[in-house]
Parts: C-alpha cells; structure tokens; sequence
C-alpha cells in the first residue's frame, strides 16, 4: 500500500521537478546570456501554452468530454483581467497587486462562463459536446469584436455600435474598443510569474485528481452508469472538473493579456485554430497524461521558432515531428517496444543491486 | 417490515409492455431470486428499481420510504446497489480506487480540502484505504488492489464489482446474472461469497440468474417472470415443481 501511494506521490514530483529545472536551467542561461532576444519573447507565451494544455486535459483526458473552445474561456479570462487591469487603474497603483487580483477575476469569470456553458452542454456527449463548444469559442470572439465599454463619472457604459454610441461624458475614457480590444495594458508578466502560475496549475490539476473528486470524475469518464449506480452527482462533477479546466484557461488568459500592450481577439489567438492547437499538446502528450502534455506544450512551441533559419522545410519538420510523437504515444507497437526497453533497464538495475 | 416492497409496477417502450403488473415483497434478510427466460423483463425490473427507467405505474417502496420515480445516485444513497449483467467496472482506475469510488459518499471531504490537502484530506483517505482493503479482503482481492480493474480475470471482476457495491452500504444488494460466464467451481465458490455478503453484512439480496444450480441452492424464495408477467411467485422448492414454471422456463 505504501509502495503504491510513494509511486503516485514520487510522478507528481517528478512533473513539479521538471518545471522547476526547466526555469533554472533558463534562468542560468539567460544570466550567462546564452538566450537571443527571440527566445526570451516566448517565454511568457511558452507558460500560457503549458497551463493552457493542463487545463484542457482535465476536461478531455480526465473527464473524457471532447472540448474544442478552450481558446473561448481563455479569450473572457484575457478580456475580464485586462479590462479590470484598466478600470481599477487609478484606484490601485501598483501594477503587480492589480495583475494579481486580475488574475483571480479572469479565473472567476472564466468559470462562471464553464459554468454557464456547462450547464447546457455537458448533456451532450461526443461529437455533439465538441461542435457546440467549437461554436461557444467562435460567439466569445466575435462578442468581443463588436464590444465596446467605457468608463465615466456616471460608471460603466455598453455598447454593440461604435464609441459613439457609449454617450461618455468629456472626462470619460474607453477601455475596450471593439476590433481594436484593449490597448496600454501594462505588461506586468514575467517568465518567473509564468512558471508560478503553471506550478500552480499542476498543484490544483494533480491534487484534483488525486482525491475523491478527481476519482469520481474519472469513474463518470470510465462508466457513467456504473457511477450513478454508486450514488455519484453525474452533473456536478462534471460541472466542477468543466469549470476548473475554464478557470485555469482564464489564468492563461490574464497572463496573454498582461505580456502583449495590445489585446484584441482575433482569429488568429482567440480562434479555433487556436483551440486545436492546445488540443494537439493534450492529444500529442498523450490523453490523460499530464506530464505529456507539458512536455508536448514545451517542444511543439519551440520547434517552429527553433526552425525559423530552414524558412520553407520548417512546417515540413513540424509535420513530421506531429506525425513521430503521435506514433511514439499511441501506436500500441511503439508502446510496446518502449515498455520492453524500460523493462529490461530495470531489469539490469536489479541485477546490479543484487 | 418487508425491506423492498413493489406494488402494480409497469413499464411500456412502444407498443410493448416489458414489465406488466409488476408485484414483489423482499423481507429483510432474504435471499431471493429472479428467474425468467431471455426478454422476460427480468433486467428492466432492475432498471426500475434503480432509477435508469421511470415505471409507467407503480410504487417502489424501500425499507418504509417511497422511492418510485427517484433518480439513480439518490437511489442509491437510499440504500439500493447494484451489479451489471455486462460487467461495468471503472475500467483505468485501480481495484482499490474502484471500491473506494463506492465510498464516495459515506466518507467526504470538499474539493479544496482535497487540492489543499488539509489535514481532514489525510485523515479520510487513511480511514477509505482501511475501509476499502478490508472490503476486498472479503473477496479475496487483496492481493491485487493496485492493479488496473480492466486487468483482472472475469472471475475476479464480478467480484470487484460486488465489493463496489457493498461499498456504498446499502441495504438492499441487487445482483444481474452474477455467475454469467463463470465455470461451476466458481460458481460454487461464488454461492459461499453470497451467503457470506448476507450473513457477514445483513444484507437482502435480490438476484436474476440463470443458473438453476446456483438458484435452487441459495435463494429462499423465487418470482418467476414470463413476458414481462409474473407466472409464479413461492418457496423455491414450489415454484420449481410448478408445472406451469417448468413449461414456460425450465422444461421437461
């Protein structure tokens, strides 16, 4: 029994371990200025990418619901911390204690909009679950495009139309002005936040999971009947494991938000492609593997920047590498071999130890 | 007072009645069993009395209290679990986590105790790893509480499923074809392992089976079911030598 709990409790570690190495590893190369100015930049984006990934395989790997508008809960998390970064800009002065608190705001609201969504959606399985949250994603994005909200004396102002329309006083200042987003955010994200906040992502995911929520919301994945049978709350697990993974999307965001002096959402970070991407990190990464999804996080963010000097063979490379992690973590032959080799190394360190 | 107690219980899907004037009374402490021929509704009475089927007419009453029409996890904190006819074991949790799924309910801690692992956290899940060894024990699965549930023998596996529902305290068990696919030394075996579940946890076990070996040695009483009626209902010793019963179901 002991034996069995060290193992669960020494992988967790293991994850924290790689986290923590990756950051000193960085740190000591950028102080010996090893690191070009192209890869400092994505640092921050690289931390975003990773928390993004974690948190979605809680929604697909753990409670095995396919989600494809996870860049949707990601875009309200990005919207709500910046826009409460700017109207609380001259009540609070410090730049860091907003960021804080505006963290906190987009994971609130991004979990009330799990929440929201989940409610209806997660009566759906399969395919259906998947193109409804795919659309939840694209109505976010496009809702943002056309906002606009003001600030004046008389407080918030709404509109759908132009800025025109807010009808502000003269002392009155814009915060989100549709395509345009919200613009002069102070960029108040470091890579060390970046590398807290992915820590505390694998804090509240791996806990999560290890404990008697985390085994009902797997034993609903495994056998939804079954789970009812033994007197599990169907819905309001899968509630919680939906909203935690749109909390900590909304985290990702307000993190986005507060390394870029410009955020509005387009296609290209809001959008759907954006969704599959952080969908190919969890499926590459291996289903339910959190771990893996770091890790395919990691490389599949640096590669293409890492292959920027082969300009045309660089998707080619990209494509191949898709293609080589996809067969190394399913294939059942590659599995196989992979065991079989692990096991003999084992094999051989018993022998020595004897 | 009868433990299970289910008056004028009917279901339709279409045109077709499966369960028609459904009458049954299970006294505490009983052994009782379902018998019937393929399609006799023997499995839908089950899914009505968990929940998975709203009857059409009818009342479920379970140890005083009316549970007709209550949804399956309710049911089952009422005190009825079940096990399946197509084994439904949560497939890649470990044997010890699939019982301890089954305790779910009767020793909590919330969520945020769980991720903050509060001393309450420690605490609970000590008490559910005693309590949840101590149940396989029973079954002889001790031995195995880390492996995968997807990784066990058969055998094994409805034994792992009766653990898990035992797990969850009830006070009635409902077992669906639990010698299905097992061989007659384990069905033997799995005879011992019901009259002990009833003896060891003062259990009311209700069961459909098939085999007539398994049947005539431990139930006590038996309702046999023929095209979602009920053709006879007595002692089992009766109800075998009834010749209607042999007729429709055991043959000459």
């Amino acid at each position: 029994m002991k034996a069995y709990k060290n193992k669960i409790l020494v992988q967790n570690l293991i994850t924290y371990g790689l986290v923590i190495i990756c950051y000193i590893v960085i740190q000591a190369l950028m102080a010996g200025g090893h690191i070009n100015s192209l890869l400092k930049g994505i640092l921050v984006p690289l931390c975003i990418y990773v928390i993004l990934a974690v948190s979605l395989n809680l929604t697909v790997g753990i409670l095995g619901e396919l989600s494809l508008g996870h860049a949707g809960f990601m875009c309200v998390g990005a919207f709500s911390g910046a826009f409460f970064n700017h109207a609380m800009s001259e009540t609070i002065a410090s730049d860091q204690l907003r960021f804080v608190i505006a963290l906190f705001i987009g994971a609130a609201v991004a979990a009330l909009f799990g929440i929201l969504i989940g409610i209806p959606v997660l009566r759906l399985k399969g395919d259906y679950l998947a193109i409804v949250t795919l659309a939840f994603g694209e109505i976010i994005k496009n809702v943002i495009n056309v906002l606009y909200v003001g600030i004046d004396g008389n407080g918030f102002h709404i509109s759908v139309k132009d800025v025109a329309s807010l009808g502000l006083e003269a002392d009155g200042e814009v915060i989100i002005k549709g395509a345009q987003g919200i613009t002069g955010t102070p960029k108040t994200a470091t890579f060390t936040i970046g590398i807290i906040l992915v820590l505390i992502t694998l804090f509240i995911v791996l806990n999560m999971i290890n404990s008697r929520t985390g085994r009902a919301i797997m034993a609903i994945r495994d056998n939804r009947i079954a789970a009812e049978s033994v007197g599990i709350n169907i819905t309001k697990y899968k509630l919680m494991a939906f909203s935690v993974s749109a909390a900590l999307a909304g985290v990702a965001g307000v993190l986005y938000a507060h390394n870029l002096a410009t955020l509005a959402a387009t296609p290209k970070n809001f959008g759907y492609n954006m969704s599959i991407t952080i969908l190919v990190f969890v499926v590459l990464g291996g289903i339910g593997n959190i771990r893996g999804s770091i890790i395919a996080a990691v490389v599949l963010t640096l590669l293409p920047e890492m292959l920027r000097g082969l300009n045309d063979y660089r998707m080619l490379i990209y494509a191949i590498v898709l293609i080589v992690m996809m067969l190394m973590t399913s294939s059942p032959k590659a599995i196989e071999y992979r065991e079989r080799i692990l096991a003999s190394f084992r094999k051989k360190e018993t022998k020595r130890e004897a | 007072m009868a433990m299970l107690e289910v008056k004028n219980l009917s279901i339709s899907f279409g045109g077709l009645k499966a369960v028609d004037d459904f009458n049954i009374t299970v006294e505490k402490g009983q052994l009782y069993g379902l018998i019937g021929p393929n399609g006799a509704g023997k499995t839908t009475i089950f899914n009505l009395l968990t929940g998975v089927y709203k009857p059409d007419c009818g009342r479920i009453t379970l140890d005083g209290t009316d549970i007709t029409g209550h949804r399956t996890a309710a049911i089952n904190q009422a005190g009825i679990a079940r096990t399946f006819q197509n084994i439904r074991l949560f497939k890649d949790l470990s044997v010890l986590d699939n019982v301890k799924v089954g305790l779910h309910n009767h020793y909590r801690y919330s969520t945020l105790e769980g991720i903050f692992r509060l001393p309450s956290y420690y605490r609970t899940e000590k008490a559910m790893d005693e309590k949840a060894m101590e149940l396989l024990k029973v079954f002889d699965l001790d031995g195995e509480f880390a492996f995968k549930a997807s990784n066990l023998p058969y055998g094994k596996q409805r034994k792992l499923e009766i653990a898990r529902a035992l797990a969850t305290e009830p006070k009635l068990l409902l077992l669906d074809e639990p010698a299905a696919g097992m061989n007659p030394n384990e069905t033997e075996e799995l005879m011992k392992t019901i009259r002990f579940v009833r003896d060891h946890f003062d259990m009311t076990v209700l069961l459909i089976e098939h085999d007539m070996k398994l049947v005539s040695g431990i139930c006590e009483r038996l309702t046999v079911l023929n095209f979602g009626h009920m053709l006879a209902e007595g002692p089992t010793s009766e109800v075998l030598n009834n010749p209607q019963v042999i007729a429709a179901y055991l043959g000459e």
